[in-house]
């Protein structure tokens, strides 16, 4: 712009570094990845180096995603992961969303509450995962006690799906997503709620609006930009669930489901995961592959999806 | 006239107590509110550090107790004493933080530079073709990632773990953010100077884009620290092992059914970053909010 297109060798030399990196542990594997989705029964030769084309495999075509949409545990993952989709990103968006609009109403305390509520956001999920395993304990919870108090009879939360364990174990899921989930999403509203205009609300209240005629008739079309990006990053990220599940678990990084039925919540990304480390095995990277490209396919429709309609509704 | 005013004002003093009655309400339904919100966020906290000093016998009492009868500090020295690579897997977690850490900075520094000052064929092209990758699932890139660092026979080690996280997308994306604020006049001042383009990023950009740096320091630390997935395929096995690796294991083979020792072990891993989050809260929560602003 000041001295035309001549920094060219300059530029080399500040992007190497990071150029390096990026083209051999991200833009090649993203192409070898593709190609490795379609290299039917992939085998792994030695020797044979890092290009998936010069591994062996039994064909090219949709093989191993027809292998892997027919999988019964690449369905079942597909659905668990859809479920959780569904229900934990609505309840943390308008939870968050509350919490924030509160947050931003308050004169006092403010910053002891933020720094409160962002401190999930810090912590390690698989430690803080135990922890949510042990409050929802059988015979020792603390959810459990409480419940107590009220009468409840203990809750076998996290028990197998034969003894009605498949929801009770979503909500543990659920609440503790939720829970590692609010830190950011307030903090993204916040600082868009900091922002708004206060002419906007004072002028309502001289004409007399009502606080819930405020929030929807201010608030939230003045904040629909950042409740677009933080659906969109929630969906995005719920598709990704894994670390939350097996930390709910605690059993290792292949148990989704309590003893004896250990795949009962696996995610799509659990499935990947499960299915590539056996890298020797005729088809386990193909396989993976094909499961994360169909991640990725999923995860590209839900955004085109939300663009579409925030293109719709969302006022800039 | 002049009744008319006071009993108007009357009126309004009744009005205003109202007024305030309701306000009052008002914040007490808010306040309630979000101290709910907070006792929710805080009750696992809470409820580790109770489990983790309790003693065997007390865990095993019928009803659990809010409160140890009797803090059994020795549960962390057994801890401690119980997993003899405890110390070792802390030690890795650092060297790996820090080393990625330094790596992320200079990559970033670097590519943020070239994206925001310099001028080059292909710079918006390049530039575009990152923002993509964003939105690509990392596990497509740790598939295959996965197989490069067992082809080059780098299974069980430092580099293993530091290098596919040399560089990030993000970080490049808001260096470059906080660099583009800089004012073209510097640039020329700093030009008519006789400075060259590189003396300007250390003696300019760098300086005044410091805080920006320092936030992605500590997330890269962060992160590091609390990564989980990559490490568990690539040096799960041997003595280079982290520390959340390390703690799974923990829960599934040492401590597999003394709820005390686990969340113990969860304490001892949580603490240090809660107490860096408490040091560096300021730019932790800055970075974090900034990112959200992007979008």
């Amino acid at each position: 712009m000041l001295e035309g297109k001549k920094d060219g060798w300059k530029a080399l030399i500040a992007l190497a570094p990071a150029l390096i990196f990026l083209i051999v542990f991200m833009f090649f594997p993203i192409v070898n990845t593709f190609i490795m989705s379609f290299m039917e029964n992939f085998q792994f030769k030695s020797g044979a180096g890092i290009f998936a084309i010069n591994h062996r495999s039994t064909g090219i075509g949709f093989g191993e995603y027809i292998n892997v949409l027919r999988n019964p545990l690449f369905i079942t993952a597909l659905k668990n992961t859809l479920v959780m989709v569904v229900i934990s990103v609505p309840i943390s968006i308008i939870l968050s969303l509350l919490v924030a609009v509160v947050l931003n109403g308050i004169k006092r305390f403010q910053n002891v509450f933020q720094t409160i509520f962002f401190l999930p956001y810090v912590t390690n999920t698989i430690a803080l995962g135990m922890v949510f395993k042990v409050m929802f304990g059988t015979n020792h919870g603390l959810v459990n006690l409480v419940l107590s108090w009220f009468g409840v009879g203990p809750v076998a939360w996290l028990t197998n799906a034969a003894s009605g364990g498949y929801w009770s174990s979503l909500f543990v899921i659920v609440v503790y997503t939720v829970w590692t989930g609010l830190a950011f999403k307030v903090l993204v509203f916040l600082s868009g709620l900091q922002s708004i205009d206060k002419q906007y609300y004072d002028a309502a209240k001289i004409d007399g609006a009502s606080r819930g005629r405020i929030f929807s008739k201010i608030t939230v079309p003045l904040l629909s930009p950042m409740i677009a990006y933080i659906t969109i990053t929630s969906f995005i990220g719920a598709f990704k669930s894994y670390e939350n599940v097996i930390a709910i678990f605690g059993n290792g990084q292949y148990t989704f489901g309590p003893y004896g039925n250990t795949n009962m919540w696996i995610t799509v990304v659990g499935f990947i995961y499960k299915t590539m480390p056996n890298m020797m095995q005729a088809g386990a990277l193909s396989r993976a592959s094909a499961g994360s490209v169909i991640l990725l396919l999923i995860i590209l429709a839900f955004t085109v999806i939300q663009l579409y309609v925030s293109k719709k509704k969302v006022n800039y | 006239m002049a009744q008319q005013e006071e009993n108007m004002y009357f009126a309004s003093e009744e009005a205003k107590k109202a007024y305030r009655r309701k306000h009052i309400i008002t914040q007490i339904l808010l306040y309630g509110f979000l101290i709910l919100v907070a006792i929710f966020i805080l009750i696992p906290f809470y409820w580790m550090l109770n489990t983790s000093l309790k003693t065997v016998t007390e865990l095993d009492l019928p009803q659990p107790t809010l409160f140890p009868r009797e803090i059994a500090w020795s549960n962390y020295a057994y801890v401690f004493s119980q997993i003899a690579l405890f110390g070792r897997y802390f030690l890795n977690t650092l060297l790996v933080s820090v080393c990625t850490t330094v790596m992320v900075v200079i990559t970033t520094i670097g590519a943020a530079f070239a994206f925001s000052r310099l001028q080059f064929k292909g710079r918006e092209l390049l530039f575009g073709a990152l923002l993509v990758t964003m939105m690509i699932p990392g596990e497509m890139m740790i598939i295959t990632n996965y197989m490069t660092i067992s082809v080059l026979g780098w299974m069980e080690t430092y580099t293993a773990l530091i290098f596919p996280f040399s560089v990030s997308v993000f970080y490049i994306f808001f260096l470059r953010q906080t660099f583009k604020q800089i004012p073209d006049e510097l640039y020329l001042a700093a030009k008519v100077d006789g400075m060259g383009d590189f003396g300007y990023l250390f003696k300019v950009m760098i300086p005044i884009g410091i805080s920006s740096i320092i936030t992605i320091i500590i997330l890269a630390l962060m992160g590091a620290w609390n990564a989980y997935i990559w490490p568990q395929l690539v040096a799960n096995a041997g003595p280079h092992r982290l520390i959340t690796n390390g703690l799974m294991a923990m829960f599934t083979e040492e401590f597999k059914s003394y709820d005390n020792y686990k969340l113990a072990a969860s304490a001892v891993v949580t603490a240090p970053i809660l107490v860096f989050f408490i040091i560096f809260r300021k730019y932790i929560m800055r970075g974090v909010s900034r990112s959200g602003i992007k979008g």
